[in-house]
């Protein structure tokens, strides 16, 4: 499983990171591999206001249809448009060019109560376990 | 071999584990003489006698076997040809259900994937999902597709006045709870006024319950232009003469499919057909058939994107519709197959000219007029001398003829007016009798 050790972890398997005043976020290298062939995602509107757990979209692959949380409240100022033609980015790249949204965060202390990437990769062997 | 569940093992620790010592015991709560009462039923008869009891109960009946029947509203006779049963009618097809493990049954499937690509030639639009129940039902689903492309954000459908009352109804039962704003009007640029950008779709019906038929590229553009969807309710039958909604910007075409190749059968089972553009088909309601490949590299069907449906997305589903009206679709199929588009043609061409003909000579007669605002395919608006109801029962009773539809129940300014449906069912012979029964309601 590959970690960003830039990025913070949330329990329904997204990341988020900093870029400038902004969170850039995805889901993680463990969240692709268990969906596998990712063949569609919906994101949300640019200006929408969503808060910390709300829905921000779907992400759809050959075997299931999951929900996206976020993991922090914010106003949504960008969506990964390369992903409505290139969905398979988010397999291929998760950190980078599978990015999924960026927002301006409403509360940025939120960020510190995510995981660390050594806290998640214990989430994930916890939740392999059960 | 009884196949019972349960062993009696099973029921002792059953009822153990509730504390009552016997099932008898589970009916304590109903008084003893209502428990097992007397039924009176007659003795019993023999199959034979049973059959002779209920004909002569159906011949009770009239039917529209039994006299000519100039009554649409919805639900039309049209004609359908004996090889749509000969194919329904296959073992291998006689099921009302979309197969469990579907891709076992190619058959099904190929045939489900062919009618969807007819609706859609039909219609003029780029996906058909694989049915609905009804026009009225899939009139309700346009609606929550046309929400879910808008996510939910927008509230408001404006309905025009002339979609058929029984699906407006519909379309407030299926969305009740929804917190949504439904919103009629009659004329064009009254429905233009309701639309802002709050409007998740605007629905309009092609020909209108009326029978009338108008360029509704305006309405499409008026739609389009504050965001929302265009919903347009189509009669097929009218499709084979009329320009598809497709071409006039509707972003979904639904409606009533009996008309192709199944009977009145008693008001059902009926058959709502849905078709819509590509972009929004992760938003369509129901099931979808698709063409693909096998691993050998030969031509194969699948259900596809079920993951819009609610047996993965639960409470997420496009809809709560997981099936289709399968054994209905597959006789507008074999209709549609038959006749072909001459076909199709041919029998709007035939539904188009008798109805004006009836109306032309209709409209001449002393104490009636046809109204004539706007074209019409084969239905049109009497306005009559007396009640619609005194008119029906005279002729029924004196005639043998089933009458029109009264308007009057659903329009307060259509009092005494009747729509009245002429098809290719109505012979010549059938058309003068009205004419002439009509004239006797003027010479009261």
């Amino acid at each position: 499983m590959k970690l960003d050790p830039e990025a913070r972890y949330a329990k329904t398997h997204e990341w988020a990171r900093w870029d400038g005043d902004e969170i850039v976020c995805g889901i993680t290298d463990h969240a692709q591999e268990s969906l596998s062939d990712i063949v569609y995602v919906e994101l949300p509107e640019v200006g929408d206001m969503l808060e910390k757990g709300d829905v921000f979209g779907v992400v759809e692959s050959v075997k299931a249809a999951s929900d996206l949380y976020m993991p922090m409240g914010g106003e949504i100022t960008a969506i990964n448009e390369a992903l409505e033609d290139a969905p398979e980015l988010i397999n291929q790249d998760p950190y980078g060019e599978g990015w999924m949204i960026r927002f301006k965060p409403s509360d940025p202390a939120e960020f510190d109560a995510l995981m660390d990437p050594a806290e998640y990769e214990a989430f994930v062997a916890e939740e392999e376990g059960e | 071999m009884p196949f019972i569940p349960h062993s009696e093992a099973d029921r002792k620790a059953m009822l153990e584990a509730i504390g009552v010592r016997s099932i008898e015991d589970l009916f304590e709560d109903v008084p003893e003489h209502a428990r097992f009462p007397e039924l009176r039923l007659p003795r019993g008869v023999s199959e034979m006698e049973v059959r002779w009891e209920l004909e002569t109960l159906a011949q009770a009946n009239f039917t529209t076997a039994d006299g000519p029947c100039f009554l649409g509203a919805g639900a039309y006779r049209h004609f359908v040809p004996a090889v749509v049963d000969a194919v329904l009618r296959r073992g291998e097809f006689y099921t009302a259900y979309t197969p469990y493990q579907p891709e076992i049954s190619q058959g099904t499937l190929q045939a489900i994937f062919e009618y969807q690509t007819m609706i859609c030639e039909l219609t003029g639009m780029e996906v058909s999902n694989a049915s609905h129940y009804d026009g009225a039902t899939a009139t309700a689903e346009a609606v929550i597709t046309a929400l879910n492309v808008h996510r939910r954000k927008r509230r408001r459908v404006v309905l025009s006045r002339y979609v058929h009352p029984e699906y407006r109804e519909v379309v407030r039962t299926y969305t009740q709870g929804m917190g949504l704003e439904i919103v009629e009007a009659e004329e064009a640029a009254d429905l233009k006024g309701l639309l802002n950008g709050e409007t998740a779709c605007l629905i309009v019906q092609y020909p209108d319950f009326l029978g009338r038929f108008e360029d509704l590229t305006p309405l499409a553009e008026a739609a389009h232009a504050v965001g929302a969807l265009f919903v347009v309710v189509a009669d097929p039958i009218a499709l084979g003469l009329l320009k598809p909604p497709g071409e006039f910007g509707a972003d979904v075409v639904v409606g009533e499919g009996q008309g192709m190749g199944a009977g009145l059968n008693f008001g059902g089972p009926y058959l709502g057909f849905f078709a819509t553009r590509m972009k929004y088909v992760r938003k369509m309601a129901g099931r979808l058939v698709g063409q693909t490949v096998d691993a050998e590299g030969k031509r194969g069907f699948v259900l596809t994107l079920s993951t819009r449906e609610q047996h993965i997305r639960r409470e997420k589903a496009t809809s709560n519709i997981c099936t289709n009206q399968g054994l209905v679709a597959l006789a507008a199929a074999v209709y549609m197959a038959a006749l072909g588009k001459c076909g199709m043609r041919k029998v709007a061409e035939l539904c188009y000219h008798k109805a004006h003909y009836a109306a032309d000579r209709i409209d001449a007669l002393d104490g009636f007029s046809v109204l004539r605002d706007k074209p019409f395919f084969k239905e049109f608006v009497v306005r009559c001398p007396r009640p619609v109801q005194e008119i029906n029962d005279y002729l029924l009773d004196e005639w043998g003829i089933i009458g029109g539809y009264d308007l009057g129940r659903d329009y307060p300014h259509l009092e005494n007016h009747m729509l009245l449906c002429v098809t290719e069912m109505n012979p010549r012979e059938e058309i003068d009798t009205l004419v002439e029964a009509l004239g006797e309601v003027g010479s009261w």
